[in-house]
């Protein structure tokens, strides 16, 4: 178990309030879906922000990666829409 | 091959670009600049980003480019913060020994760096509006005919 950073973008930390916060004890073995349902369910921005993860991408450690990757050794877990630069 | 990419809230001069591309000694340098439509009642259009993730991944698209491309160099410029119709947001660049190298690179540059590095923008108009872009389902189409792509 270990501590995990989440970090939110564009609309995803607009409905959520907030950058992002850290989950002391997460299982390594628990995927990125796991994850976000769980976020999910608290309600209210989140569950308006990351009900539909069909709407998101997901960086573990900088790097995108599927929602059934298992979180591992990442320290770091970003949630955000499909990307729109350049 | 240099790769040179930046990151930040600060406009660009795309002639320096070039001047720098052209310095390489190729034969044939190309680029795209990408600039804020304006129309619509656009006022503004603010551009976020994961600051963790974006130079390290704008990296490893130009990584990816010049591991397809025998390319001489690469010059990539993405702007952050609020900017106005007209005003520059990106800019790529390719300088190779053949102009079909620098001109295929550079357009698979530009297609990554729409799908593939970690930018967002966000749209403002004048009746008080605002509004984020929704990614294209066909830009990802294009980025990814390039996985099929042959050079």
């Amino acid at each position: 178990m270990a501590a995990l950073d989440i970090l939110y973008f564009a609309w995803v930390r607009e409905a959520i309030g907030r950058d992002g916060e850290r989950i002391d004890a997460v299982d390594p073995a628990v995927t990125v879906a796991d994850l976000v349902g769980a976020l999910a369910g608290r309600g209210g921005g989140y569950a308006e922000a990351l009900g539909d993860i069909e709407r998101l991408r997901a960086a573990l450690d900088q790097h995108f990666v599927a929602f059934d990757a298992v979180i591992g050794s990442a320290r770091e877990l970003a949630i955000f829409p499909p990307v729109t630069g350049g | 091959m240099t790769i040179h990419s930046r990151v930040g809230p600060e406009d660009f001069d795309p002639a320096e670009e070039l001047a720098a591309l052209e310095r390489l000694g190729g034969g044939a340098v190309a680029s795209f600049t990408g600039l804020v439509r304006g129309g619509d009642g656009l006022t503004t259009l603010r551009l976020d980003h994961y600051p963790a993730m974006t130079e390290a991944q704008v990296t490893r698209i130009a990584a990816e480019a010049a591991s397809r491309w025998p390319l001489l160099g690469i010059r990539i410029v993405h702007r952050i913060g609020t900017l106005e119709p007209g005003d520059r947001i990106v800019f790529v660049g390719t300088a190779s020994a053949h102009r079909r190298v620098a001109l295929e690179s550079c357009a698979f540059l530009i297609d990554w760096m729409k799908s593939h590095a970690p930018f967002w923008k966000k749209e403002s108009f004048a009746d008080g509006r605002e509004r984020w872009v929704e990614a294209k389902a066909e830009d990802v189409v294009k980025a990814d005919a390039w996985a099929a792509f042959h050079n």
